[in-house]
């Protein structure tokens, strides 16, 4: 009866958003009187911060610092259409849309201030700190503030912008399946290091490294979140979840915490995260969603990593001590595997 | 411990890294009103008078309600309306008929017939929480217990119990078939000139989302005939839409507030509680609350829907997959819900990011008796990744390969074909394994190392070849018992090397004024990956060395004669054996000389007789 | 139904309400004193969204009787602050990104205020064992616990 180390490797690639039956958003921006500026939306914040990096997207087609940005989201009222939050689309699609609409606001934006700078608006750039300056003389310069001023009292202009982005709809060829599904793909690889204690079947997770390619972190601490938060969620899924564990039969199934099970504080894994960006072409800023990309190659990794460790291969979900047991059992003890290069332990 | 490092080496002469804000670690918006519990979720929406909604659900798989007797629950203490199923005035929706994919299956409250355990048949609504539950404990139900079935392989034999009166073959109509097909090349011939074999069955989960928030909403009477609805969704415009479709009333009607949701991961899209909560404050003219609690949240709303797949990869001794064929069960549940999607996004997704020559999948959405099964975080993805890439250990292994040198010689490059007749761009496969492996100190080859995504591609992987294509399970054949399997089929005619439709793309803003000007941008807007000319060479940190040689030849598979390249004409009917069976020589793997790049599709050559839109029907 | 008042002192203040009898402290705080930043995620003392301090002792609010806490001092996540001077812990949960829906934060933070409260320097070990009742399933727990580390040196260097 021993602990046994085992490494496993798993690679993958994610669809961004879904363009089949058309999958648009929307986004509205205007200015307030003193040249701030509100972004409104439809789209959700389930705390993968749609609100932070929205905001954060329109201060930058804006060329306004993010904190003159705010974003107001979900109310049908006022916050045009949008499909909803999921299928990673919320920043491909939304992004793309807040870039739009901030474009074009930004525009508005440029001819009220070449109007009183009484020179031409491609003559002009924004500085990023509130300010619009003549090119060639830095000088020569409107704070946003007084241009949204001038612009509302004196010219009768607004400083707004709509945005909708949609890849056109398309379908499924029903005989070979050809299909233009997404126009963007995330990308990450993985290995995990494990210990299989051949007794009580129990699985550890001892360490991750991963390399994730995003496209462009837009914000890099919303992208850690997730990328932290999604490998925790792999390793959960991985080993202990599910809410019918003798699939297909509705048997034992979980109706609260103490049966559904998930890891604790107490079970963090080291994780080394390496972030790749590569921006894709119709990507905002050339970012892709990193939320639901995250977790998937975490399964298979430790499935790997455990029959690196025993010898067993446990093709169904979740890998409980009971089937790793089981399947030692039936293979007449446990079989440690080739030690995989530079493994721990 | 985590630690983060960002390789900027990589890719830097596709990207600039001085943009203004992102790419910034800002401070989230939302992030004050967490720490200060000032936050306010839907259920934080104080109302006078505040009542709250429970339902009758049923015990059983699959029965008929024989009688159903909500009197004494009528008459209890605090109970101020038991909605039936009568009152609901469209009581038959699919949550994807907002964008025409399927047809109506499920009811918001079940009148004739339960078909999981957990299905709602009469919504009570009550002063308390506690006197809703009391009085639902107080409602008769009479069942008839029909037999069910659990297992997705078992709903597909003939004889098996209907499911879903509206898919009576227990699985989605994908017209004309009853399962969605990709067919890339002839995975058969190609079995036939394979070293090896290798096959497995791999099997995902149900999973519970378990947001921390249940999901739940709170309606309330507005003014001018409107009606306000507080809600946890996930998608706001489904949500409204679902409701205005149950409730049979203009969507201008409806006020939906959300945006600031205690967790979703994919569990808050099915849009159950706006509908009930909204007919609730309606009929009781009062602010009516329905929020699930841990119970519902973990055996009635959907769950990740389990998966089956059984994967066969046809590999030559050096690691080549030639072909790979899978055969993909998703478990609905009892009704559609979003399943129907999965099926369609999977299929784009396979077969995963290799380039593989042959390639065919048949992909099921089935019902059986269970919760209905929804989307979750990798939504149609995750449980075939988790396959695929169990199985690219299983094949690493018969090979005698490295796992991540198998990944490294079979992913795919830029300019590739892939199996949904797309080419392949963006690609950074390669790079993920190469990283990974220096940081958990995994030896890779001179070789391994040297590859790249940008390059490697060739003619040959380019190219579409020409496919094998069989007409077998059209829709009620299999429940006829005249298709004797679900796996992917020797075909019956063949379809021409180089056939395929057109791309499809954003479409491009409406003004020109709402088009961010190309220099703000940061990276190129079009796709083709070359270098930045405004890049200077002190910003892109040491280029990559050139790739070693491979051993010769340096030729991957050939593909099939083409006979009519481009060909917009249905397949010309051939008999299977009289196309010489393309072969696989021991060759090398793919070169890393970089190829041309890929010939642009022919704009407007589209095959007839596929929809400009959608696969599904729709009857209403 | 039978209503019965009950007196409290709310992150400092004289709080009277009336509660149902039977009912739990969650609803009263939420519904009776309208401070809703105590959150119902299970209802079964699974989540700890719901945790308050009794007299410094976290508490899970869906399991007390409410009508329990008569005469005694209840703190939730809004008292934490020190009127707009926000407490280290939420400063280093703000910075140190350890919230993402924020549903479980409010539990999370009174959780970890009991903690730095009578253990004002915690191993991490510790820090863990005082959040282990606390459910989130967005962040992987690691930014939370660092968060509450870094809260304890700030709040040390304040003492100090």
């Amino acid at each position: 009866m021993a602990v046994h180390h085992g490494r496993g490797f798993a690679a993958i690639n994610y669809p961004i958003g879904m363009n089949l039956g058309g999958d648009p958003a929307q986004a509205l921006v205007h200015s307030t009187p003193d040249g701030k500026f509100m972004v409104t939306l439809s789209a959700i914040d389930l705390g993968q911060g749609m609100k932070s990096v929205t905001r954060q997207i329109a201060a930058e087609a804006l060329g306004v610092p993010i904190e003159d940005v705010y974003v107001d989201t979900a109310d049908s009222d006022t916050g045009p259409h949008d499909m909803g939050s999921f299928a990673s689309r919320g920043t491909h699609r939304v992004g793309n849309a807040v870039i739009r609409a901030a474009s074009e606001a930004r525009a508005q934006m440029m001819e009220a201030a070449a109007e009183e700078l009484e020179v031409n608006p491609t003559d002009l750039y924004t500085d990023g700190n509130g300010n619009i300056h003549v090119k060639g003389a830095p000088s020569r310069s409107i704070t946003i503030a007084e241009t949204s001023i001038a612009a509302q009292f004196k010219q009768g202009r607004t400083l707004s912008g709509r945005g909708i982005f949609l890849i056109e709809p398309s379908g499924v060829d029903p005989d070979t399946g050809e299909m233009s599904p997404v126009t963007t793909y995330a990308h990450a690889a993985l290995i995990i290091d494990v210990t299989v204690d051949d007794e009580t079947g129990e699985v550890d997770v001892v360490e991750i490294n991963s390399a994730y390619e995003v496209g462009r972190a837009l914000n890099p601490k919303l992208v850690e979140q997730q990328l932290i938060g999604g490998a925790w969620m792999g390793v959960s899924h991985a080993l202990y979840e599910t809410t019918e564990p003798y699939y297909p039969s509705r048997d034992h199934g979980p109706i609260d915490f103490n049966h559904y099970l998930m890891p604790g504080p107490g079970e963090i894994v080291d994780h080394h995260i390496a972030i790749l960006e590569r921006p894709a072409a119709d990507a905002p800023y050339g970012g892709k969603g990193p939320g639901e990309m995250c977790a998937n190659p975490v399964l298979p990794a430790i499935a790997n990593a455990v029959y690196n460790a025993v010898g067993v291969r446990i093709d169904r979900l979740p890998l409980t001590p009971e089937k790793i047991l089981r399947a030692i059992m039936a293979n007449g003890g446990a079989r440690p595997q080739t030690r995989h290069p530079g493994a721990r332990g | 411990m985590t630690t983060v490092e960002f390789r900027k080496d990589l890719f830097a002469n596709e990207r600039q890294d001085d943009l203004n804000e992102i790419g910034k670690p800002k401070i989230r918006q939302d992030i004050e009103g967490h720490v200060t519990g000032r936050t306010a979720y839907f259920d934080d929406h104080l109302f006078e008078g505040l009542l709250h909604m429970r339902c009758v659900r049923s015990p059983h798989h699959h029965a008929r309600i024989r009688s159903l007797n909500a009197a004494e629950a009528e008459r209890m203490p605090g109970v101020v309306r038991v909605i039936y199923p009568r009152d609901v005035p469209n009581n038959l929706n699919t949550l994807l008929s907002l964008i025409n994919f399927g047809r109506d299956d499920e009811p918001l409250l079940s009148h004739q017939k339960v078909a999981y355990r957990g299905e709602a048949v009469l919504a009570i609504i009550a002063e308390t929480e506690a006197q809703a539950r009391a009085a639902v404990d107080a409602v008769r139900v009479e069942w008839d217990e029909l037999p069910h079935v659990l297992d997705v392989e078992d709903a597909l034999k003939p004889g098996a119990p209907v499911v879903n009166e509206e898919y009576p073959n227990n699985c989605f109509d994908y017209e004309p078939y009853d399962h969605v097909k990709l067919r890339f090349g002839d995975v058969h011939a190609a079995f036939q000139q394979a070293d090896h074999v290798v096959e497995a069955t791999y099997e995902m989960s149900p999973i519970e989302h378990a947001p921390v928030e249940t999901c739940g909403a709170i309606a309330a009477p507005e003014t001018n005939g409107r009606y306000v609805c507080h809600t946890a969704t996930q998608a706001l415009f489904f949500s409204l839409g679902t409701t205005a479709k149950f409730l049979d009333m203009p969507s201008s009607r409806l006020h939906f507030i959300g945006g600031t949701v205690g967790g979703g991961f994919g569990g808050k899209v099915d849009s159950l509680t706006e509908p009930l909560a909204v007919l609730g404050a309606m009929l009781s003219g009062k602010p009516v609350k329905f929020m699930w609690d841990r119970e519902e949240e973990m055996q009635v709303g959907a769950p990740r829907g389990a998966e089956r797949w059984v994967i066969k990869d046809g590999v030559m001794a050096d690691g080549r997959i030639i072909a790979r064929s899978l055969t993909g069960y998703f478990d609905a549940g009892a009704y559609t819900r979003l399943s129907s999607y999965a099926g369609t996004k999977c299929t784009g997704h396979l077969p995963g990011p290799y380039t593989i020559p042959n390639v065919a999948s048949n992909v099921f959405c089935v019902y059986t008796n269970r919760t209905p099964a929804t989307a979750m975080r990798g939504f149609g993805i995750t449980g075939v990744d988790f396959a695929i890439e169990c199985h690219m250990d299983r094949v690493a292994e018969k090979v005698g390969m490295d796992p991540i040198s198998l990944r490294i010689l079979n992913s795919y490059r830029d300019g590739d074909m892939k199996a949904h007749r797309r080419s392949a761009k963006n690609c950074a496969l390669v790079e993920c394994c190469q990283v990974a492996a220096g940081k958990a100190n995994w030896t890779l080859s001179a070789e391994d190392q040297a590859a790249t995504s940008l390059t490697g591609t060739n003619a040959n992987r380019q190219e579409i070849p020409e496919t094998a294509l069989d007409e077998d399970g059209r829709v009620g054949e299999r429940k006829a018992g005249r298709v004797a399997t679900t796996e992917p089929s020797l075909g019956t005619r063949r379809l021409p090397a180089g056939t395929h439709g057109r791309s499809h793309a954003a479409v491009a803003p409406q003004r020109p004024d709402m088009q961010i000007l190309a220099e703000r941008v940061g990276h190129r807007m079009d796709s083709e990956p070359q270098p930045m000319p405004e890049q200077s060479a002190a910003q892109v940190s040491a280029p990559r060395p050139p790739a070693p040689p491979r051993a010769a030849p340096p030729s991957p598979p050939p593909a099939a004669p083409p006979l009519q390249t481009q060909n917009t004409q249905p397949a010309p009917m051939a008999p299977v054996q009289s196309t010489p069976v393309p072969t696989y020589p021991p060759a090398a793997p793919p070169t890393s000389e970089t190829e041309p790049a890929p010939k642009p599709f022919q704009k407007g050559v589209r095959r007839p007789g596929v929809s400009r839109f959608l696969s599904g029907s729709r009857r209403r | 139904m039978a209503k019965k008042p009950v007196s409290f002192i709310l992150n400092g203040t004289e709080t009277g309400i009336f509660v149902e009898e039977g009912g739990n402290l969650l609803e009263a705080l939420r519904r009776g004193a309208g401070d809703l930043s105590p959150k119902y995620g299970c209802g079964q003392g699974g989540c700890g969204a719901c945790t308050v301090l009794i007299d410094g002792e976290p508490h899970l609010s869906c399991l007390t009787l409410a009508e329990t806490v008569e005469g005694r001092r209840v703190e939730t996540a809004r008292g934490i602050s020190n009127g707009a001077e926000l407490h280290p812990l939420q400063e280093t949960f703000m910075e140190g990104f350890a919230a993402q829906c924020g549903y479980c934060s409010p539990g999370m933070l009174v959780a970890a205020k009991a903690l730095l409260d009578k253990n004002p320097r915690p191993s991490r070990n510790e820090v863990i064992d005082a959040i282990s009742g606390n459910l989130c399933r967005c962040t992987g727990y690691e930014p939370i616990v660092d968060a509450i580390l870094q809260a304890a040196a700030r709040l040390q260097g304040r003492v100090a």
